[in-house]
């Protein structure tokens, strides 16, 4: 019988596949169903956010923050503060660090249960995704009426936060915290034991924890691989240093471990949300220096230095001292690093944005060769990837 | 001043001598100035040995400075989990001058490098895939340079009649309005001409500053 040669097979992966999350263009190389190649085209939501922050003042800089993962805005802001503050030498007021933890945790949240019920509707489970999204409505409630808006929060300042607490809002959110370990459970009693979610996941897209510090993975994803490592306890920032909550690890790091890990830190989180309500200080929300912070509105309409200062902050900003700093936060997704160069006027000379999932993207080539086509759309669901921030 | 990270300081530039220049601290952060000729050593030497112990690359990044000859500023970012220390290795480059990539000590460094020659075009020998990464396909330019403009040159819209996306050159209502905020009395170190109560020691200091 004459040798028949076979060629490989070149699929386009999105970028309009639904379980692309965005727009990821994905090119595939395939001998059958086996994945050979596989060589993602990003930069399809490039928005330049590096370039224009270099033409911003530090304050107009913030909001662009919310637009890189806008899964979990809350933690990106809270990087971008935390830089500012340390080239300005100053730090927040306490209880505008504890409300910026606060919501940082809400975050945490929002983002790990949309990602955990995304990851499920890509294998097929649609239930899951439809009870989470009823819960970050009520949670993107609790932004809403803290900041005005729901999801871009624009909330966090350097110094503290925009604003206080609304009356009520504490006992809503602690109230909130009574009922959602209820929801998790419910999503877990759907999937965690679940027959064809474990095929689908269970030794998929594994790696061992050198491999995933060789490909500078982060966060859930490289707890999963075993390594207990958390910026919040390693290196706290704001008042995470007298948060007590455990850090979940997983063994193998495949999917299914990616998976229990984003559960478990769900209910960790929770007990950051709790103990924040239950110690948060009285006090000012920002620290009391007008040549960074705005006034109060009622000083402005009495004292002329406060209108003056008022004035200067929203046109001119604050001038930064000339420096730089590498900060990063622990955001759900994993380290979100902010490097920024201050060449001591009102705008960043440089800023540099380090996505965690820039790093994980990367290696879904690695995590996916050999493996089936479907196992792709699991390797990319459980990787959470979210273009906002991949691309910037 | 930190001690741990003074120490770990010195004892990278003692065990580099020839291709490390300094090690300070910026912020509480250290940061390493080397040669771009040696960085994968230096890379090598970071991740391996037992007082550094770097192993993530979490980040390589460009910064730009058109006034210096060697223009380019490339950062990378090290985290070590072992000794819970970061630390920062800067080099410099010329707009042609290759920098050695590094893509063989870390893997994550292969997306950023193309990021960084994408957005600021840095060449990296021997990189094995050096493509564009983020800009559009077919873009001109490198975007993060300070010498290009905000704006960019090129805008796109769907064509009706070609039934297709066109490019055309960038077309403005309003020029592009870039304000100087820098106050006379606060940010200025440069004294005014025929300032006699200005002091002779900030006289020299600024000489040359245009």
């Amino acid at each position: 019988m004459a040798e028949k040669h076979i060629k490989n097979y070149n699929l386009n992966f999105g970028p309009q596949h639904p379980s692309a999350h965005g727009v990821l263009r994905l090119v595939l190389e395939l001998d059958g169903e086996v994945i050979e190649r596989a060589d993602p085209h990003i930069g399809l939501l490039h928005r330049g956010t590096e370039k224009l922050i270099e033409h911003k003042t530090y304050s107009q800089a913030l909001p662009y923050f919310d637009r890189l993962d806008y899964v979990s805005p809350q933690c990106q802001e809270h990087a971008f503060v935390l830089a500012t503050e340390k080239l300005l030498s100053i730090k927040a007021s306490p209880r505008g660090q504890y409300i910026r933890v606060l919501f940082s945790e809400i975050g945490r949240e929002l983002n790990h249960m949309f990602s955990v019920c995304a990851f499920a509707m890509d294998l097929g489970a649609m239930t899951p995704m439809l009870w989470a999204c009823e819960e970050r409505e009520k949670l993107m409630e609790f932004c809403e009426r803290v900041s005005g808006a729901r999801l871009h929060m624009a909330y966090f300042r350097t110094g503290g936060v925009a604003c206080d607490l609304p009356d009520g809002l504490a006992d809503d959110i602690a109230q909130w915290c009574e009922v959602f370990p209820m929801v998790i459970d419910d999503i877990e009693m759907l999937l965690t034991n679940n027959r064809i979610f474990k095929q689908r996941t269970i030794d998929i897209g594994g790696l061992s924890a050198e491999e995933a510090m060789d490909w500078g993975f982060s966060g859930p994803n490289l707890r999963a691989c075993g390594v207990p490592w958390d910026l919040r306890k390693s290196q706290p920032y704001d008042v995470y240093e007298t948060m007590d909550f455990d850090i979940p690890v997983g063994k193998t790091g495949d999917c299914y471990d990616r998976y229990l890990v984003r559960i478990a830190e769900m209910r960790e989180s929770l007990k950051i949300i709790k103990q924040c309500l239950a110690e948060m200080p009285k006090g000012p929300v920002r620290m009391e220096n007008h040549k960074i912070t705005p006034p109060s509105r009622s000083d402005m309409k009495n004292s002329m230095e406060s209108l003056i200062h008022h004035f200067k902050l929203f046109t001119e900003g604050y001038h930064v001292p000339v420096g730089e700093t590498y900060t990063a936060v622990e955001a759900p997704k994993g380290e979100f690093g902010v490097y920024i160069v201050s060449d001591g006027t009102n705008k960043p000379y440089r800023c540099k944005i380090r996505p965690p999932g820039f790093a994980h993207l990367q290696a879904l080539e690695f995590i996916s060769n050999g493996y089936m086509l479907a196992d792709v759309v699991a390797n990319i669901g459980s990787l959470d990837i979210v273009f906002g921030e991949i691309d910037r | 001043m930190d001690q741990a990270l003074r120490g770990l300081g010195e004892i990278i530039t003692l065990s580099l001598p020839n291709e490390v220049t300094t090690a300070e601290q910026i912020n509480g952060e250290l940061c390493i100035n080397a040669h771009r000729e040696t960085i994968i050593k230096v890379m090598t030497f970071l991740r391996d040995d037992v007082n550094c112990q770097f192993k993530v690359l979490l980040d390589v990044c460009g910064v730009d400075y058109p006034d210096r000859d060697e223009r380019f500023d490339i950062v990378y970012n090290l985290l070590s989990m072992t000794h819970n220390q970061r630390v920062r290795v800067k080099i410099r480059t010329h707009e042609k001058t290759p920098v050695p990539s590094v893509v063989s000590v870390f893997s994550s460094a292969n997306w950023w490098e193309r990021e960084t020659w994408d957005l600021l075009g840095v060449y990296f020998s021997g990189h094995p895939d050096l493509r564009r990464i983020l800009t559009d396909y077919g873009f001109e330019g490198h975007p993060l340079r300070k010498d290009f403009p905000l704006s960019g040159y090129v805008e796109v819209r769907y064509d009706d009649e070609k039934k297709r996306v066109v490019y055309e050159p960038v077309k403005m209502a309003q020029d592009f309005r870039n304000f100087d905020f820098m106050s006379p009395w606060e940010a200025m170190d440069a004294p005014l001409p025929g300032d006699e109560k200005a002091e002779d020691a900030n006289d020299t200091s600024s000489e040359g500053v245009s």
